[in-house]
């Protein structure tokens, strides 16, 4: 379990994350709604570790996140940032590869070689394993991405669970894409997972999410079950949009149209 | 491009070593390889060089050689390393100041330990002007870093202006030195700027390349931080990877390495350019396999370098800077003008 209590975050005198609480549990998917600037991203670097909080308590499982080696929690912890750019040239597979480096100390083991290639698999780029990355297109570069930091934490640890963050990770995926991924990563809560990511897309996060929170100028407006506190009043407040929630004549899920 | 080739070490191995007995046989005298080998055999059994090509071989040629060899070496993998720090493929000791500080501290030592007495230099030389030269090229290398990263992502173009600024003191603090010299060798001011392997002697030989096996045994064991900050700094450090910690260790040790070569030779620019730049075309930038590709192939090319300045003019001798500048500055116009094209793109070898 990932506990956050209160934390703050302030830029100069601006607050960019004002007194968020939360608990993100194994086996949940949660996803991060809200319009451009409301700390969206700043709220997953802080708890992913990579920003200190102001204020506030940070915790995974029991330990407090300072506690924790940066080493040892990158063992469990993966995070897929917006968009990472390459300067130099590597082959698709070393890419992936480099999502084992906290495993090993110099050279990757079979172990090692093995997920590798399982991931490649899932996330069906075997024809891009040889392409030099900064020839990928978006897509791809961002299929490529997702497989690195699944082969972080592919393997459970013996004890406590694995945490997988993901920023805004449907930005340049093809829709038929979007789908598969976020399959993919919903099955990994089936392996008691803590999965949390930051989204644009509303329906989507209906369709896939366990849980939703709703970030407005850096506060938690809202947190729940999306069938509970999804409304047309909270996504007025939240992104200033007039909106109707229907019937998904599909599945029966609430969806979102725009009222206009 | 970027295939697996299991004879691409063999192959440079070969090279060297060719271009090594090319380098010690070729020169204002050559040299029979039976005449080496007699030469070794003499020296082992404790005798003084029959011939004068044995003397020739024993104290100018081979010394000569080894320092040229392990110099390509150092400045090579120097580039690997700063390109991989700054992250940027445009980087090299000789343009973010490692080199103008390193031979302006050299210089300090040289001149000053000479105008004090006859003896000191001879006592001091061989370790006061590393470290004195380390201390030059630490604090230019730093002064660069930290003032191009004061706009929160180092951007080439304020990297390379403040560079020039940085380099423009180092070369006057050494004009200077060499200005105010009296000792003539420590005068050429050629020496500094444009580097010479003329007078290179054993001591030089035996610190350099110690200093070097060294560095970059410990620089090896770093080359997979180095990879995962190719992936930017944050992305480094969700895989555990402690980027400040780093970069200072990364930073200290090229700068030791440049400072103990520069030392001796110089300032020789473009090395850690060409090198680094011709292997990540070839092999990628897995810096596990292209730290110790460049130090192979930097050692060729710089032994090959000298030997043109041997033998060009022969019997006078063109310094070194000149050829390896006459190379290197177009291939960095071409990289700089390539960069500024496909920055946009996503990617500089895309």
């Amino acid at each position: 379990m990932l506990s956050i209590k209160n934390i703050s975050y302030s830029v100069g005198k601006k607050e960019i994350v004002k007194n968020i609480s939360v608990d993100f549990l194994p086996g949940e998917f949660t996803m991060i709604l809200g319009p451009n600037g409301s700390g969206k991203s700043t709220f997953l670097k802080l708890f992913s570790g990579e920003l200190k909080a102001k204020e506030g308590a940070i915790c995974y499982s029991d330990k407090k996140i300072a506690e924790l080696k940066k080493e040892e929690l990158a063992k469990v912890r993966a995070v897929m940032s917006q968009q990472p750019e390459l300067g130099f040239p590597l082959r698709v597979e070393e890419v992936v590869m480099m999502g084992r480096y906290p495993h090993f100390t110099f050279n990757p083991g079979k172990k090692d070689e093995n997920i590798c290639n399982e991931v490649i698999m899932q996330m069906k780029i075997e024809e891009l394993k040889h392409r030099n990355y900064l020839t990928l297109s978006g897509g791809e570069k961002q299929r490529v991405q997702f497989a690195r930091v699944l082969a972080q934490i592919w393997d459970m640890p013996l004890r406590g669970h694995r945490y997988l963050f993901l920023d805004e990770p449907l930005t340049n995926l093809d829709i038929n894409y979007q789908q598969e991924f976020l399959t993919i990563a919903r099955s990994l809560t089936k392996t008691d997972t803590v999965l949390v990511a930051v989204m644009h897309d509303v329906n989507l996060a209906v369709q896939y999410a366990d849980k939703l929170i709703f970030l407005k100028d850096g506060e938690m407006v809202s947190y729940g079950n999306p069938l509970d506190i999804l409304s047309e009043d909270l996504i007025k407040k939240v992104f200033d949009v007039d909106t109707r929630i229907i019937q998904n004549p599909v599945n029966g899920l609430p969806l979102m149209v725009y009222d206009n | 491009m970027l295939r697996r080739n299991k004879f691409f070490f063999p192959v440079l191995i070969v090279l060297l070593i060719v271009m090594l007995l090319c380098a010690v046989a070729f020169g204002a005298v050559s040299i029979k390889v039976s005449a080496m080998f007699s030469a070794i055999a003499h020296y082992f059994q404790g005798k003084s060089p029959a011939t004068i090509y044995e003397g020739v071989f024993l104290q100018i040629r081979l010394p000569r050689v080894l320092l040229c060899a392990i110099t390509g070496a150092i400045l090579s993998s120097s580039g690997v390393l700063m390109q991989g720090l700054f992250r940027n493929p445009i980087v090299e000791p000789g343009l973010v100041g490692t080199s103008a500080g390193a031979a302006f501290g050299a210089s300090i030592v040289f001149v000053l330990a000479g105008s004090m007495s006859i003896g000191m230099k001879e006592i001091a030389g061989p370790l006061l002007v590393p470290l004195f030269a380390f201390a030059g090229g630490l604090l230019a290398t730093f002064l660069v870093y930290s003032l191009a990263k004061s706009v929160q992502k180092i951007s080439i173009t304020s990297l390379l202006l403040i560079g020039i600024a940085v380099n423009a003191i180092g070369l006057s603090g050494t004009g200077f030195m060499s200005y105010i010299a009296r000792d003539p060798q420590a005068r050429s001011i050629t020496f500094w700027n444009l580097g010479t392997f003329t007078g290179a002697t054993w001591t030089q030989v035996f610190i350099t390349g110690a200093v070097a096996a060294i560095i970059f045994s410990i620089a090896l064991r770093y080359s997979k931080q180095l990879n995962a900050l190719l992936l930017g700094e944050e992305e480094a450090s969700y895989l555990g990877v402690d980027t400040e910690k780093l970069k200072r260790r990364i930073m200290i040790l090229n700068t030791a390495m440049v400072a103990v070569a520069t030392a001796f030779v110089g300032v020789i620019s473009f090395m850690g350019l060409i090198v680094p730049h011709i292997l990540r075309l070839m092999i990628g930038s897995d810096n596990k396999k292209l730290l110790p590709a460049s130090m192979l192939l930097g050692a060729i090319l710089l032994t090959l370098a000298d030997m043109a300045a041997r033998l060009l003019l022969a019997p006078a001798e063109i310094p070194i800077g000149i050829i390896t500048s006459i190379v290197g500055a177009p291939v960095f116009i071409i990289l700089l003008k390539k960069f500024s094209i496909l920055q946009e793109k996503g990617g500089f070898y895309a």
